[in-house]
């Protein structure tokens, strides 16, 4: 269909049409050169269409032509995704950079996966077969992992298998299957299909409740502030206050199979940093190198801001069709701050009504759908696949009483908080343990976690008198509750992210730890005076914090544990 | 096409809506007035309406007057001509010499492909021992200071821009008084980088909007000559005077303001200049340092806490010092584990203890007493203030790092610094401690 622009603002552009226009469908506004710059239909008024353009706006003018189509704004998706990096429309950028060099160029698309890149397909199905969408029809081997080729998401009610491919090596465009519907209706099927990132794809028996933790190796999430598999959670911090070092260390560490991580209106330097580090980091679970368990969607500051908007959701999506495969898939996204400020620069354009902070008012429901992509599915063979949200928030001044974090916390199952105060003092991570929060179970029995919170609360209480009263009006009792609430933060509660072995802590180590350290907390001391309390709890803590540096089950290892456990049978008594 | 209209339909703030067509989005227009000509961008297109924001203000434009549309975005002239050279907001020679010709570069391109980055792994040396003892100065990282007018942030920047060792030098001021302009200029001069320098200067007695040209000017020369394989460094000065124009423009289009009277898309505008800083994988690098004031000194105002989510650190300047709280390097893991042994070790037990030196004198001051421990504390404060942080000190990164050992030993024993064992023993100044001191040994060739 083809329309005309009438008026540009910014990355906004109407164009005027007689003809059909489909919300949310994709179009492209041509530039006099030539060039193509893809567009969303984001509003239909009479004979004009409102499009958000994916690109710079720079050179259109009043007059050019517009072409509108049927389809929705979509990706591929197929063997080969893993590994790559995408900008938030899912052009490979290495590719990108083989055709354009240095500089980003509006208008040049490339298709998302290789259709030169040959896969060994082994058929799961004969001709004959019922079947329906999402079900597989075969397999091929994508490095560590058992990729299906399933009948098409889209694909409603019942097919026959008529056709199949024999096991063979093909390209993600070749005939792998021919559909027929019963009814005259034949299907073609490749091992690539589209999906319309704005859509949830979830094909599956049931929604599970998410109750399986995902391990991240971080002690106080893990221990403290646990996350499920399938499960949503936010990372709210001023900035410098350690998100992006968080996420990076989880995409490093997590017990999970795949992470995606989505770079959104973030620094370009720091997906640098993972797309040169990741290659040469080996997984231990896996012995391959990380890379092969990532992909990164980098839609960074300084580019186009609509796109900006759209790469959660290609995120979201890749996400989504590795859990259709039985898979438990990461998503990182890092700002979800800039994705809903993308929203509110259009929102602005199409001088929509402004809510707070000139947000636009459908900001918490926008939200609200993209943590609710999250979840476990039982899928229709009986597999378990899980997808999991973790978002950073970026709130301006630091301050939570916005309405980004705001509007997060009301739909997602935990809140890391990270604190300037703790960030500042280098109390890594700085998660603040005091404000954070999960719903979820975790790797520690309930009570003894508990436990430990009510010490962090009460050591807080008499740490906030002392600064009234002194160390001389505080009685010995609650002094010792206030060093050992010292003693769990600076032990277990912050990690050093730059050493080897205290970067990541196993769930079972952890469990083993934490009973420690809440045995040195139960001690009852009977200390005398301040000083001698102060030295036995300092004592106590430099040799836990060896023994974190120390790797699991070596011989330095069981030497601290001795020491510990003779700490803790003479309470740190000389003998 | 035509060229000229002169359909003026509405003058307000600095934006110009005339009735025209076939004008392209972010095209560049002159006006002549009675006052002379300006230049002007498009920043809205509706039907025939074309609004323009207008570099030199609207002042003096009348209903009649001549908008020429130039038929491409702003653009600069690129070559080796534009060094030793100083040019206004709008790009024109400010020094009295001719216009330089050259290659014609648009401003405000597309962003550089991540993939074409490479992890910056070169100081720059300042000679200033908080930045590079504490907080390194990376090659090609983005890096504002933080301050409040009165501080010296602008000889700040002049120094480092001397002493960077650059390839290449720009400056970009904004709402700069001229004093300080000609400060620049003579400590450049004297210093005799101003041959390989690029000054655009806008000053506080330009019209407000002009200097919104101002940094995209500079990135776009820097990353040309950073595209010939040259190190450039950019200074900017002062970004509040950039944002604070563009909030002006943002209420005459009557755009929703988001925080404090500034547009939604603070941070898109400034990451995207910012984001120009950059490692080329295969090419040279371009740093840019930047001063932000904090109106109110207050850090969460919206500009400072913008940019402080985009840039890769900052550095507080307060009391004509370094702050070494809340100053932060983002990028120095990147070179301080390969310059010297004992670099790191150094950065943390000096911060660490100057700490505890602040916790001392708080007590002090609320007339708790002092112990051995708390004096010892004191007197390190007050050295090392004096002969590290005071910024007159101008030295060495290998002799800021003697002079703090030097200073620790004179206030403590070695164990009392909390530094590695090792390091102390090949590190510690001999003759400082009560351990026999062993005679440097002289050279017996
Ligand atoms: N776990 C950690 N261990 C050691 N240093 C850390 C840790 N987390 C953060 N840092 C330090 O803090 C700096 C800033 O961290 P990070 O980039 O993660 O902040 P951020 O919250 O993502 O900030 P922004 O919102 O500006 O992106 C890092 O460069 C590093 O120096
Ligand atoms: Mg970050």
């Amino acid at each position: 269909m083809k329309a005309r622009i009438v008026a540009v603002n910014g990355n906004l552009v109407i164009a005027e049409t007689d003809g059909r226009v489909v919300q949310n469908s994709v179009g492209y506004c041509i530039h006099s050169d030539g060039t193509r710059l893809l567009s969303e239909v984001i509003r239909v008024r009479g004979h004009l269409a409102d499009l958000q353009v994916f690109e710079e706006t720079r050179g259109l003018k009043v007059g050019d032509p517009v072409e509108l189509h049927e389809d929705m704004l979509s990706v591929v998706l197929g063997p080969g995704l893993l590994g790559q990096i995408y900008d938030g429309l899912q052009n490979p950028l290495p590719e990108l950079a083989k055709q354009v060099g240095f500089f980003l160029k509006p208008g040049v698309y490339i298709h998302g996966l290789s259709t030169t890149q040959p896969w060994e397909f082994t058929p799961s199905v004969k001709p004959g077969d019922t079947i329906e969408a999402g079900d597989s029809l075969g397999t091929v081997p994508e490095g560590i992992f058992t990729h299906r080729i399933t009948v098409p998401f889209g694909l409603r009610g019942s097919w026959t298998v008529e056709k199949v491919a024999p096991a063979g090596s093909y390209t993600v465009d070749a005939e792998m299957a021919v559909l027929a519907d019963g009814q005259g209706a034949k299907r073609s099927v490749t091992m690539q299909q589209n999906w319309p990132v704005k859509r949830p794809l979830s094909v599956a028996r049931r929604r599970l409740l998410p109750t399986e933790p995902l391990v991240s190796r971080v002690r106080i999430i893990d221990s403290m502030f646990p996350v499920v598999r399938g499960g949503t959670y936010c990372i709210p911090g001023p900035f410098g206050a350690g998100k992006t070092v968080l996420q990076q260390i989880t995409a490093r560490h997590a017990e999970i199979d795949i992470v995606i991580i989505a770079a959104c209106g973030e620094r370009a330097g720091e997906i640098v940093e993972t797309l040169r580090d990741f290659p040469e980091l080996t997984d231990p679970r896996t012995g391959r190198s990380l890379m092969e368990r990532t992909i990164i969607i980098a839609n960074t500051s300084a580019m186009p801001v609509a796109a900006r908007e759209a790469s959660v959701y290609t995120a979201a999506t890749l996400g989504e069709y590795y859990r259709q495969m039985g898979l438990n898939v990461l998503l990182l996204a890092d700002s979800t701050s800039r994705w809903a400020q993308a929203m509110r620069e259009l929102s602005g354009r199409l001088e929509e009504i402004p809510g707070e902070e000139a947000f636009p008012a459908y900001l918490e429901s926008r939200i609200a759908s993209f943590y609710e992509r999250a979840g476990a599915l039982e899928l229709r063979d009986g597999t378990v696949g899980s997808l999991t949200i973790g978002g950073t928030v970026s709130p301006a001044g630091g301050n939570f009483e916005e309405p980004v974090t705001q509007g997060t916390l009301k739909v997602v199952g935990a809140f890391h908080g990270l604190s300037r105060a703790r960030s500042d003092a280098r109390r890594y991570p700085a998660i603040d343990p005091l404000d954070s929060w999960s719903k979820y179970p975790g790797i520690i029995e309930p009570d003894a976690m508990a436990s430990m919170r009510r010490l962090l609360l009460h050591g807080n209480e008499v740490r906030q008198m002392m600064t009234v009263v002194g160390e001389e009006g505080t009685s010995i009792a609650d002094f010792t509750a206030a060093l050992k609430a010292d003693f769990f933060d600076n032990v277990y509660l912050q990690q050093n992210a730059f050493d080897e072995v205290d970067a990541a802590t196993p769930a079972e180590r952890q469990r083993f730890v934490f009973g420690k350290v809440s045995e040195v907390a139960n001690l009852d001391f009977e200390f005398t005076d301040k000083a001698q309390a102060r030295e036995t709890l300092v004592a106590v803590t430099d040799l836990f914090r060896n023994w974190n540096y120390a790797a699991t089950d070596s011989e330095e290892y069981q030497r601290w544990l001795k020491a510990i456990d003779q700490f803790i049978a003479t309470k740190g008594r000389k003998v | 096409m035509r060229k000229y209209f002169d359909s003026i339909r509405r003058i307000a703030g600095n934006v110009v809506t005339v009735n025209a067509m076939g004008v392209t989005y972010d095209e560049l227009a002159t006006i002549d007035s009675a006052h002379g000509q300006s230049l002007a961008q498009v920043i809205d297109l509706e039907g025939q309406q074309v609004s323009l924001q207008v570099f030199a203000g609207s002042q003096g434009v009348s209903n009649n007057d001549r908008v020429r549309f130039l038929q491409h975005p702003m653009q600069v002239p690129f070559s080796d001509d534009l060094l030793g050279r100083v040019f206004d907001g709008s790009g024109r020679p400010r020094d009295g010499r001719g216009e330089v010709t050259g290659k014609l570069t648009d401003l405000g391109t597309p962003p550089v492909n991540p993939v074409m980055r490479r992890m910056p792994d070169q100081m720059v040396h300042t000679g200033i021992p908080m930045i590079d003892v504490f907080n390194s100065l990376v090659e090609s990282q983005k890096l504002p200071i933080f301050s409040v007018p009165g501080e010296p942030y602008n000889e700040l920047l002049a120094r480092v821009g001397l002493q960077a060792n650059a390839d290449i030098i720009i400056l970009g001021g904004m709402g700069l008084r001229h004093d300080d302009y000609l400060k620049f200029r003579q400590t450049f001069e004297e210093g005799g980088v101003l041959g390989r320098a690029i000054l655009f200067v806008h000053t506080a007695a330009d019209p407000v909007v002009e200097c919104l040209l101002v940094p995209d000017l500079c990135l776009a020369v820097g990353e040309q000559f950073a595209l010939q394989g040259k190190r450039v460094l950019v200074l900017l000065t002062d970004m509040t005077a950039f944002a604070d124009a563009l909030k002006e423009i943002s209420i005459v289009m009557e755009q929703i303001p988001s925080n404090r009277g500034y547009p939604g898309d603070l941070y898109t505008q400034l990451a995207k200049r910012y984001e120009k800083a950059v490692d080329f994988d295969g090419a040279g690098s371009m740093t840019v340092l930047a001063c932000v004031t904090m109106p109110g000194d207050d850090v969460t105002h919206p500009v400072p806490d913008n940019t402080g989510y985009i840039t890769e650190g900052q550095f507080y300047l307060r009391h004509g010092r370094i702050e070494p709280f809340g100053s932060l390097s983002r990028l120095k893991q990147q070179v301080n584990g390969k310059s010297r042994d004992d670099h790191r070790a150094i950065m943390d037990a000096c911060i660490q203890l100057y700490a505890l030196c602040r916790e001392s004198r708080e007590k002090r001051d609320m007339g708790f007493e002092m112990s051995d421990w708390d004096r010892k504390l004191l007197k390190y404060g007050t050295l090392f203030e004096q002969r590290v942080m005071d910024l007159s000190v101008n030295i060495h990164l290998f002799d800021a790092l003697d002079r703090c050992w030097g200073i620790l030993a004179e206030c403590f024993d070695p164990a009392e610094t909390g530094i590695r064992r090792s390091i102390i023993e090949k590190h510690w100044p001999a003759g400082a401690d009560e351990s026999p001191a062993e005679q440097p040994a002289e050279a017996t060739a």
